[in-house]
């Protein structure tokens, strides 16, 4: 990510302290993760300790310090779509990325997170990829999904 | 500031409107025990261990006394059967994360708490938030703090300031109740700036 990219984010909150977070949500939704750099960066412009931003970025789950893919896969392993299958709609997507829950794959295209409920049971099993819903998923239809996804 | 009258163990301590009911106490001489309290910091009420119980209007509540406000009036109980029970668990909880913690071998012996009650789960950090305190509020470094949260919780170090700030300082070793810290830091220290270790 540039550091004018930053420098411009920071500005828009007028390198408010109170804003911290704010300020590192946007730049992980723009960079799909918050590199060491951009932390420095806001550390200084906004003179809050690195030590707080490092406590912070670990504390809520929304952010990474980790490079993430451009895609981000999420699997209902909740009650409702365990019963209908998620397992086998897991195991289909490990399959194909080679990735596990919490990993991101080599070429940083997908990134995989299974989650406890995402709130339609009917639709199960369920998939989630970059905040869009595929309901009653089967192992074939998983594959054509992943499959247009760049 | 007003000056306010209350009773700790049937005994009528004078203190002053803001002050904790630890300070309270310590200011007559009445021990509680502590493992995340200090002076020179904001108090934090981590560890629980100096849990009191207060009565006040007639209804009694378990409270800790680094952060619970002495009040005009208000009646403090330090140790009983049931404070002394729910200490020694405190106690017992935190052994399984330090097992050989000199201060809580101390305190457990005092409490008669049995070292072995819990599965040992040696994180060895009990989380008391004393170095990270010492080094943000009194040395102003910000070089040691807390990362992740839940069970997962830990100190960490951030290099670039611990190599710079800490060979110098370390005042914050000698307040950790485990050596955890002491550990975390050498760690850091092989890890991310080996060349300037002596």
């Amino acid at each position: 990510m540039d550091k004018e990219r930053v420098e411009q984010i920071i500005e828009r909150h007028q390198a408010e302290p109170s804003s911290l977070i704010q300020i590192l949500l946007d730049i992980q939704s723009e960079h799909n993760w918050l590199p060491k750099e951009a932390l420095e960066r806001v550390s200084r412009k906004l003179d809050v300790p690195l030590a707080r931003i490092q406590h912070i970025a670990t504390f809520y789950k929304a952010f990474s310090l980790v490079p993430k893919g451009r895609h981000g896969i999420h699997i209902c392993m909740g009650t409702a779509c365990h019963v209908r299958g998620s397992t086998r709609i897991l195991s289909k997507v490990k399959e194909l990325t080679g990735i596990n829950p919490g990993e991101t794959d080599i070429d940083l295209k997908f990134s995989l997170e299974t989650v406890n409920c995402l709130g339609c049971c009917a639709l199960g099993p369920v998939m989630e990829i970059d905040g869009k819903t595929y309901g009653k998923m089967t192992t074939a239809e998983t594959e054509e999904v992943l499959k247009s996804y760049e | 500031m007003s000056r306010i009258t209350l009773k700790i163990d049937g005994k009528d301590v004078k203190a002053e409107e803001g002050m904790t009911v630890l300070e309270a106490a310590r200011s007559a001489g009445i021990e509680i025990p502590t493992l995340c309290h200090h002076e020179k910091l904001e108090p934090f009420g981590a560890c629980r261990l100096c849990i009191v119980e207060v009565e006040e209007r007639g209804r009694k509540k378990l409270v800790v006394a680094c952060v619970f406000l002495a009040a005009d009036g208000l009646v403090v109980t330090t140790r009983s059967e049931k404070i002394d029970r729910i200490r020694r668990m405190i106690i017992e909880l935190l052994l399984a994360h330090a097992p050989d913690s000199f201060q809580l071998r101390q305190l457990a012996k005092q409490y008669g708490a049995d070292r072995n009650r819990f599965e040992k789960e040696a994180s060895f950090c009990i989380h008391c938030g004393l170095c990270v305190r010492y080094c943000a509020e009194v040395k102003q470094k910000y070089a040691v703090g807390f990362v992740d949260r839940g069970i997962r919780k830990e100190i960490s170090f951030i290099p670039e300031i611990a190599a710079k700030e800490c060979p110098g300082c370390k005042e914050c070793f000698p307040l950790c109740p485990t050596s955890y810290l002491q550990a975390a830091f050498v760690l850091t220290e092989s890890l991310a700036f080996p060349s300037s270790s002596s």
